[in-house]
């Protein structure tokens, strides 16, 4: 079964599609989602109707952080964060501010885990940004493979049998083998905001059958994303960052 | 978990028939599937007896890698299993001895040695354009087959550009096998295809004249070879050719950028000894002085290594580009196309090496008459011919040759060539369209179609203009 994994949507209506077409010509059966749906981009509505949709048809969609502030607190984020949170609430009705706030933060089959931010600790949000993390994770989570989002960069680590841990930079379009000898963290690049530098969408398909983990970078039009982000009043740096993929 | 094997063994559904070898890290089994009459072998690892991470590293990094591979240059891989019940993998048995058979008859004749060259150095070449980079060539890994091919068998060492490197997030410490290891492995550099060349090198040197280059090393004595040249072939066996003491050489230099640029130029060189470019290698007969081992061993203590493999990058900034010169009278202004546009391509890919190619047409029936009213040799004639025409190129007289091939059909012939010396790249001239060409058939259309790489179609200014009047 080919499932694929989106996460970092952050309202991006422009980059969700493309991802959702680009998966459904691969064949993919069935998709995960981890969250942060809503939050800098300037289709917050349309982005939680859409995976509502997916939901209704068989779709698991985790919890985000950004989701949770939509009707909790937003002491904890930067003032940027802030701002297009606030902006975001006022874009959503009852319904679907009930869908954000009824998610599951965690998502378990078999030995895999799906999880927005980390599987230690899934709501403090701490960060998967490096081999300590890692580690940490690691050490605390008996999943033989983790998925997770959070970070907006694509990054895969591993641990072997005598617990060392690795870190891979996923580059083009490439089935990498999650071999059962050792311990996999899959931090998937974000769909609607990527910060490595290249303004591609990022998504990931995982082939259970094969165990094999294919990160997929989908150009989408940016310029129409980044031209709402600006007619909507949110903070420039915001519209910048989808053009420059940073 | 501790397996006892046995023939008659069954696992997954094969079941083991006889025990081939075991090595350091594995045993060998030749085994058999229901309905499946291709020989087959299973290896599997041996991480019972040991706390040694290394074995199961190694099987990781194959398991990963040779399911991707793929062509007569590797075992056709058929399954591998888990670690539990039991780790395996198994794949095409090539029938047959290794390379290391030969070594009992060391010194080889340096014709077979060459010969040897070609055929490990189009496997690579094969390789390397998968993306992997061997890093653990010596003979106990190569097979040849029985169409002539040979086999690069052992991945656990290997690196794969799109896959993690396992083995250099496990250990802090080079691998490979220290008689053969290229210096930048002495320094866990696992990034440059051109350690593989090296390796080669290595080999080719041990079949020539008996001895190995650096001996067989342990511990910190591995470093020598990074300010330490080895001993001339020639002065070892003075029948080496000085050509292949010059190939010999290059591969064994300690900078990857004073190699060859990739394992197809490599194989290029060793089947055309008398375009080989000899420089003060090919006359060596004793090893450097004091002296520049010295600056050498001041320059390794520097020396850092690269982080990320680019074998795609070096592969294409290295290309062999084929020119197809056509030299016959009136066809000046298309030469001169053809040359500004090679010239082109040289300011882009700046290790190309350009290989230029005329046909002598010969015909098929007939006892040609390959000499002028004079008795000139027509052939000399052409090579003189081409050989003018490229020296007005600006590139270093190792990276260009010239060949003319006497053929009933030209583009057959092309097409052969760049087939048999893995050509990226051909570039050809075309004369003005015209009703007769049509009917007849161009030769570079034909190229066109049957080439089995890019092919530019070169036209003069002059056809140009007269097709858009």
């Amino acid at each position: 079964m080919l499932i694929a994994i989106l996460t970092d949507i952050h309202g991006n209506r422009e980059a969700l599609s493309a991802c959702l077409a680009h998966a459904r010509l691969l064949g993919v059966d069935r998709f995960i989602l981890l969250g942060d749906y809503v939050g800098y981009g300037a289709d917050p509505a349309w982005v939680v109707d859409t995976v509502r949709g997916l939901v209704d048809r068989g779709a698991i969609a985790l919890l985000g952080n950004h989701d949770e502030a939509i009707d909790g607190s937003d002491e904890n984020m930067n003032s940027i964060a802030r701002e297009a949170i606030r902006w975001t609430r006022r874009q959503l009705g009852p319904e679907q501010r009930r869908f954000l706030a009824e998610l599951p933060l965690t998502h378990e089959e078999g030995n895999v885990l799906y999880v927005h931010a980390n599987g230690y600790a899934p709501r403090n949000w701490d960060y998967m940004s490096g081999p300590m993390e890692a580690i940490r994770h690691f050490s605390r989570v008996d999943a033989h493979i983790t998925f997770c989002g959070h970070v907006h960069v694509p990054m895969l680590y591993h641990m072997s049998t005598t617990a060392k841990v690795g870190s891979f930079s996923p580059v083009g379009d490439n089935d990498i083998p999650l071999l059962p000898t050792r311990a996999w963290l899959a931090v998937i690049g974000a769909v609607g905001q990527p910060r490595d530098g290249v303004a591609a969408a990022n998504y990931a398909v995982f082939d259970t059958a094969r165990q094999t983990l294919r990160y997929l970078r989908v150009p989408y039009d940016t310029a129409t994303a980044a031209r709402k982000v600006r007619e909507a009043g949110l903070p420039e740096q915001l519209a910048l960052r989808l053009e420059q993929g940073r | 978990m501790r397996w006892r094997l046995n023939p008659g063994m069954a696992i997954d559904g094969f079941e083991l028939q006889e025990h081939l070898n075991t090595g350091g890290m594995a045993q060998l089994w030749t085994v058999t599937r229901e309905g499946d009459p291709t020989p087959l072998v299973m290896k599997i690892p041996m991480l019972i007896d040991s706390d040694d991470p290394l074995p199961i590293v190694c099987f990781e990094t194959e398991q990963m890698i040779m399911p991707r591979l793929t062509g007569p240059h590797v075992p056709r891989f058929v399954a591998a299993g888990p670690l539990d019940p039991m780790p395996y993998i198994v794949m095409e048995r090539i029938p047959g001895e290794s390379l290391k058979a030969r070594l009992a008859e060391v010194p080889l004749p340096w014709p077979e040695v060459a010969a040897i060259g070609v055929t490990v150095a189009n496997a690579l070449h094969d390789l390397h354009l998968q993306h992997v980079i061997h890093l653990d060539v010596k003979p106990s890994n190569v097979m040849i087959r029985e169409t002539g091919e040979a086999v690069l068998i052992d991945y656990g060492f290997a690196r794969h550009e799109q896959l993690p490197d396992l083995l250099a997030e496990e250990f802090r410490e080079p691998f490979g096998t220290t008689p053969y290891m290229a210096p930048e492995q002495v320094l866990q550099d696992r990034a440059d295809p051109r350690s593989d060349l090296f390796a080669l090198g290595v080999m080719l040197y041990f079949f020539v004249t008996g001895k190995r280059p650096f001996g067989n090393p342990r511990g910190d004595q591995i470093r020598r070879r990074l300010w330490r040249d080895p001993v001339p072939p020639r002065a070892l066996r003075p029948e080496c050719p000085p050509w292949l003491q010059e190939i010999i050489l290059r591969c064994l230099e300690v900078d990857p950028n004073e190699r060859y640029a990739t394992a197809a130029q490599l194989a290029l060189d060793l089947e055309n000894p008398d375009q080989v470019t000899l420089t003060e290698r090919a006359g060596r007969l004793e090893r450097d002085s004091g002296m520049k081992t010295f600056k050498r061993w001041l320059k390794a203590r520097k020396t850092k290594a690269l982080e990320a493999p680019n074998i795609a990058g070096q592969l294409s900034r290295a290309p062999i580009v084929l020119a197809a010169v056509d030299l016959s009278p009136g066809g000046e202004d298309l030469a001169e196309a053809l040359r500004m546009m090679i010239t082109r391509i040289l300011s882009i890919e700046s290790e190309a090496r350009i290989a230029c190619v005329n046909i002598l047409k010969t015909s098929r029936i007939a006892v040609d008459i390959l000499e002028d009213a004079e008795g000139n040799s027509l052939h000399v004639q052409r090579l003189v011919q081409l050989k003018h025409w490229g020296a007005s190129l600006d590139i270093p007289k190792e990276r260009i040759s010239y060949s003319v091939l006497e053929a009933p059909d030209p583009a057959a012939a092309l097409v052969d060539y760049a087939r048999h010396n893995n050509v990226d790249h051909i570039v050809i001239g075309a004369r003005a369209s015209s009703a007769l060409r049509r009917y007849l058939g161009s030769v570079s259309s034909r190229v066109v179609a049957e080439a089995p790489c890019s092919v530019t179609v070169v036209r003069s200014p002059r056809d140009r203009r007269s097709a858009e009047g």
